[in-house]
């Protein structure tokens, strides 16, 4: 069937779902197709085919009956492990997890169902979302479509070098089986799910960048919404301060879309804002006459390639050259934002890695002789080291005596840099900038010279302020490096002004025209 | 004050403030008067509510085990807190009742520790910032013994926090089982001062405290239903010295056992002491079988409990200011101010400076749900009435009938006629009690209605009674020889032929009157 070949995640398909070309069962079956043949890159650790097809099924039932949901009704859409999935296995890329399947769905999960999208899978992750790289899963690390052995070649590119790098990775198959590219994390599981068209959008989730990173490596619009515009009810939590629901898709437009569909507030989420979501609109085109937009210099750090220097500058050349002020604005704490994130994060992974004792749900150990052993036994085999360290070293910080020195610390540090960014704001800035990672994405036996602290230092440098801030970002490719690898850059404003973020990015994304991957299996 | 009479006095005493006599001595007689005890109380009361704290389960103690549990109450992933508006409010109303000062901000933190019936890992409680801090509570004690009094005395409340409950473990041999009904249970702890010196005074405390948040309608206080939890911290120390290692004393059952826990604690400490022994900082249990405290294995190593705000609820704003716009969501200080209704330490000195009644009919009546009602009308409807006749009658004979039988009902109306009746003369003790018997029999006659029915109003006509009084002498020569020849005073004796002559409806005041005036005694 030729729209097996086409990829499912473009906006175009639900038009065609309008004009009934292809009907969402169709498109559910071409979407469990390229699910499989890009098995290799492993994407899923569960792949829901039977709840697709029954909702497929219900969606092409309303479409006959013009009862439609709405735009988003009958695309499929995948969701990160990490968000419970009523009935569906919720692992979290953990043993810990890894015969959980919850008794109920995030209210993130209902939306998108209310809406009628087809949920085709759950997203595979680093453990409990704690890294960057998606490799530390039990269910295994996640491969980056980018410069893999899957074949496929660039759409609409304006970098002729595309298309030919498809096919010289298809001849260097045998080393990249060894040393393939990240995809980024903790939500790679996600961006590959996206970036391979096996779905329209999938749910991520965003503590210090886990899903604008992997959405940078794997050349796809990852969304950071302000936090509490999403509900994270059923979102199993990582750093509940910093934690929000992601969105990553192709294009800015299609973020839109899906959140149009989740946002707005939830009494099941104490921290949502209690006014409606008011659907945001990309059908006026922004103005960037009179747009500020500001370049943080402190965003530069020695670590940061060459190559994501020059992205940089292209766009805030582009940027100016369509209107806008683009102004070098400093954020003078950033360099403290790392240290600081990482005690918080600690902190409250102890906090909430408490409850998983074993006795109520997910694996328990056997060592029943007193409860101390059991919790003992339950927690040293459910969770891997990077789990256990950070809860030894949250604990550590959370102790009486050391309370004041970090813990107190890392907030009066976090309120800095959330000054840092009003003062921006007052300064009549009205977007910053940025890259969203240092570089390109890098090979696993890079990536694998440092241990998961160093990484997510390196990783989450320019991200993790927007979460300490809980300010909107968005990131999306702007061009290929010379390895033929996506470069991205993010965008990043104040509280709930989505909007202006949305439509800036849209801008960016029509004016840099980055080619779209169209897979040749 | 003769001896006898005393004794009565306290046992009525000690009857009125609910406290029986404890089956045996508890704690040592040994008392040393340079020793002087601290005593200071935290008191865990659970919220009246009809869903826990942050989730929607039910509340309903009956329920069977592991039914009232929502998914966060079992700290399911992904499960978050939503706080109950209910139990804000009727934390408010606590804090107001004890003229506490209510912070306009306050915040959740989490409390960890590890155990099988805390679900979560912590407990989301109150520790920076509680909903409430400095209020005071007064209370009237009573003690017993050789100086034996009546006084009124208060604590000092330093805070009221809302926190969550745990569930509840049981422990059998070979395993452990944990009931999650209890977990999340909506608490108000308040924590109180170090400022009491004894178990008596703790116990009536209690007591007082129990009256206010029942009253209020913010919690049971069924202490037999683990609604309302005592720990006490005690400690024995030297006039002018600092206070002294002090013990934590849990697991107390009643508010007798809080009186005895604390006693013998005191008691226990003093000892150690005066052996030249120390007190160890400990948790100590009640143990209501030995009626002795001892030691806690479970909780002997010191716990850090590692304290981290809790991120998931945003701080607890509540209106306090005219100028602040009320919102859905904020719970309106000023609005529930107008609720607070008069405390019982205030209805008691009230009752006393108004109605000139003792404090200790002031005690007895504010402690009964019952009686307070029917007193409060019957003396607004006639501000005139005889308020000690109207306590006296509550008191004794209307109580007697209700500890039969609480579901009668009295009226209003027909207690202010029998206490008016008895203050005119028209009916006599034994006939009140007579026409109280036929009300709780259920008789649709006013009281009225039955004393004009059954004949039952005193005979005060002085002819009629003349008539009797003389018929009564005819009739009783032996007591009227003895009486006139100074053997034996028989005016006692004629009266009380009258009154059963009479069935007891003749005029015993006249009837004696009569009997002074014309048969006056000459003997000694």
């Amino acid at each position: 069937m030729q729209s097996a070949r086409r990829c499912p995640g473009r906006r175009v398909v639900a038009k065609q779902l309008k004009s009934p070309t292809l009907s969402a069962t169709e498109l559910c079956d071409a979407s469990l197709r390229r699910i499989e043949k890009t098995k290799s890159l492993n994407a899923f650790i569960t792949v829901t085919s039977e709840i697709a097809q029954k909702q497929a099924k219900e969606s092409d039932e309303r479409h006959s009956k013009g009862k439609r949901k709405g735009e988003l009704d009958g695309i499929p859409i995948a969701v990160k492990d990490n968000f419970c999935t009523e009935g569906v296995l919720t692992s979290c890329g953990s043993h810990m997890l890894s015969n959980f399947v919850p008794p109920y769905s995030a209210t993130v999960v209902s939306r998108l169902h209310d809406a009628g999208t087809v949920m085709v899978g759950k997203c595979n992750l680093d453990e409990f979302a704690m890294g960057s790289g998606t490799v530390d899963s039990i269910y295994g690390p996640t491969k980056n479509i980018w410069g893999s052995d899957i074949p496929f070649e660039l759409l609409n590119s304006i970098h002729k070098k595309g298309g030919e790098s498809s096919s010289t990775l298809n001849v260097k198959q045998g080393v990249l089986e060894e040393d393939w590219h990240i995809a980024g994390g903790s939500s790679g599981g996600s961006a590959v799910a996206v970036a391979t068209g096996s779905c329209f959008a999938a749910l991520g989730s965003d503590t210090g960048g886990s899903t604008r990173n992997p959405a940078a490596y794997c050349g796809v619009v990852g969304l950071k919404p302000s936090y509490g515009l999403v509900s994270r009810h059923g979102l199993i939590p990582l750093v509940n301060s910093m934690d929000v629901p992601g969105i990553i898709a192709r294009t800015v437009e299609d973020v839109t879309l899906v959140l149009n569909a989740i946002a707005g507030p939830d009494d099941h989420d104490s921290t949502t804002i209690k006014r409606p979501h008011k659907k945001i609109s990309l059908e006026e085109t922004v103005n960037l006459r009179g747009l500020r937009i500001g370049i943080p210099k402190e965003y530069q750090n020695s670590l940061m390639s060459q190559e994501m220097i020059e992205v940089w500058k292209y766009a805030a050349s582009i940027l100016n050259e369509g209107g806008a002020t683009v102004t070098e604005v400093s954020l003078p704490h950033t360099s403290s934002s790392i240290a600081c994130y990482s005690v918080l994060n600690q902190c409250e992974v102890a906090s909430n890695m408490a409850r998983y004792d074993g006795l109520r749900f997910g694996i328990r150990g056997k060592d029943t002789s007193s409860t101390e052993q059991l919790y003992a036994e339950t927690r040293s085999t459910g969770f891997n080291d990077v789990v256990r360290s950070r809860i030894l070293s949250g604990n550590y910080f959370l102790l009486k005596r050391n309370y004041e020195k970090y813990f107190v610390k890392a907030l009066k540090v976090r309120r800095l840099i959330k000054r840092d960014f009003d003062n921006i704001w007052n300064n009549n800035i009205d977007i910053l900038l940025t890259p969203t990672t240092l570089s390109q994405a890098p090979r696993l036996s890079e990536f694998r010279q440092h241990d998961n602290q160093t990484q997510c230092v390196t990783q989450d440098y320019c991200t993790q302020p927007a979460n300490m801030a809980g300010i909107p970002a968005i990131c999306l490719p702007i061009r290929l490096s010379a390895d033929g690898l996506p470069l991205s850059l993010q965008l990043m404003a104040p509280m709930y002004e989505e909007s202006v973020m949305m439509k800036t990015a849209l801008w960016l994304q029509q004016a840099v025209n980055f080619p779209q991957i169209s897979l040749k299996i | 004050m003769d001896f006898v009479k005393r004794i009565s006095v306290i046992s009525e005493i000690k009857k009125c403030l609910g406290f029986k006599r404890s089956r045996r001595r508890v704690y040592s007689t040994l008392k040393n008067t340079e020793w002087k005890p601290v005593v200071g109380l935290e008191i865990h009361a659970q919220i009246q509510s009809a869903s826990k704290l942050f989730s929607g389960a039910g509340t309903d103690f009956c329920s069977s085990t592991n039914k009232s549990v929502a998914l966060f109450d079992a700290a399911f992933p992904g499960t978050l807190p939503v706080l109950n508006q209910q139990c804000v409010k009727a934390g408010v109303l606590t804090a107001l009742a004890l003229s506490c000062d209510l912070n306009e901000v306050s915040s959740f933190d989490r409390k960890h520790y590890f155990y099988s019936d805390l679900p979560a890992g912590y407990q989301i409680t109150q520790q920076r910032s509680p909903l409430a801090r400095n209020g005071i509570l007064k209370f009237v004690v009573y003690k017993g013994g050789e100086n034996a009094r009546l006084y009124e005395t208060s604590s000092q409340i330093h805070q009221i926090q809302l926190e969550q409950d745990s569930g509840r473990s049981l422990h059998d041999k070979d395993r452990s089982l944990v009931d999650l009904n209890r977990a999340g249970l909506p608490l108000m702890e308040l924590v109180f001062k170090p400022d009491i010196s004894d178990g008596e005074e703790a116990a009536s405390l209690v007591k007082e405290l129990c009256l206010i948040l029942t009253r209020l309608g913010t919690c049971s206080c069924k202490m037999e239903e683990g609604a309302l939890r005592v720990d006490a911290n005690v400690s024995v120390h030297k006039e002018g010295t600092p206070l002294g290692a002090r013990t934590e004393v849990k697991n107390i059952g009643s508010i007798r056992a809080v009186a005895n826990a604390i006693d013998f604690e005191i008691a226990r400490q003093i000892k150690l002491l005066h052996n030249g022994q120390e007190v160890i900082n400990e948790t100590r249990s009640w143990d209501s079988e030995t009626l002795k405290t001892v030691p806690m294995r479970d909780k002997e190593e010191k716990q850090d409990y590692r304290f981290m705000p809790e991120p998931n609820l945003p701080p607890l704003h509540l209106r306090m200011r005219e100028s602040q716009p009320s919102h859905p969501h904020m719970v309106d200080v000023l609005a529930l101010k107008n609720k607070i209704p008069e405390s019982p330490f205030e209805m008691r000195q009230r009752y006393q400076k108004e109605y000139n009644i003792s404090l200790l009919q002031a005690v007895r009546l504010v402690n009964e749900d019952a009686l307070l009602p029917l007193f409060a009308e019957a003396m607004s409807d006639k501000k005139d009435r005889n308020a000690t006749i109207l306590t006296n009658l509550l008191l004794n004979d209307i109580l007697t009938v209700l500890n039969e039988n609480s579901e009668i009902v009295f009226m209003v109306r027909d207690v202010g006629c029998i206490t008016d009746m008895l203050d005119s003369g028209i009916i006599s003790k034994s006939i009140a009690r007579s026409i109280i018997a036929e009300l709780a029999q259920g008789s649709n006659m006013s009281a009225n209605e039955i004393v004009a029915k059954k004949g039952w109003s005193l005979i005060s006509d002085q002819e009629v009674l003349e008539d009797l009084c003389r018929c009564a002498i005819q009739e009783n020569e032996k007591i009227l020889k003895k009486h006139v020849s100074g053997k034996k005073n028989g005016i006692e004796a004629f009266a009380k032929i009258v009154w059963k002559k009479t069935d007891g409806r003749a005029n015993m005041k006249l009837v004696k009157e009569w009997f002074q005036k014309n048969l006056p005694y000459a003997g000694k």
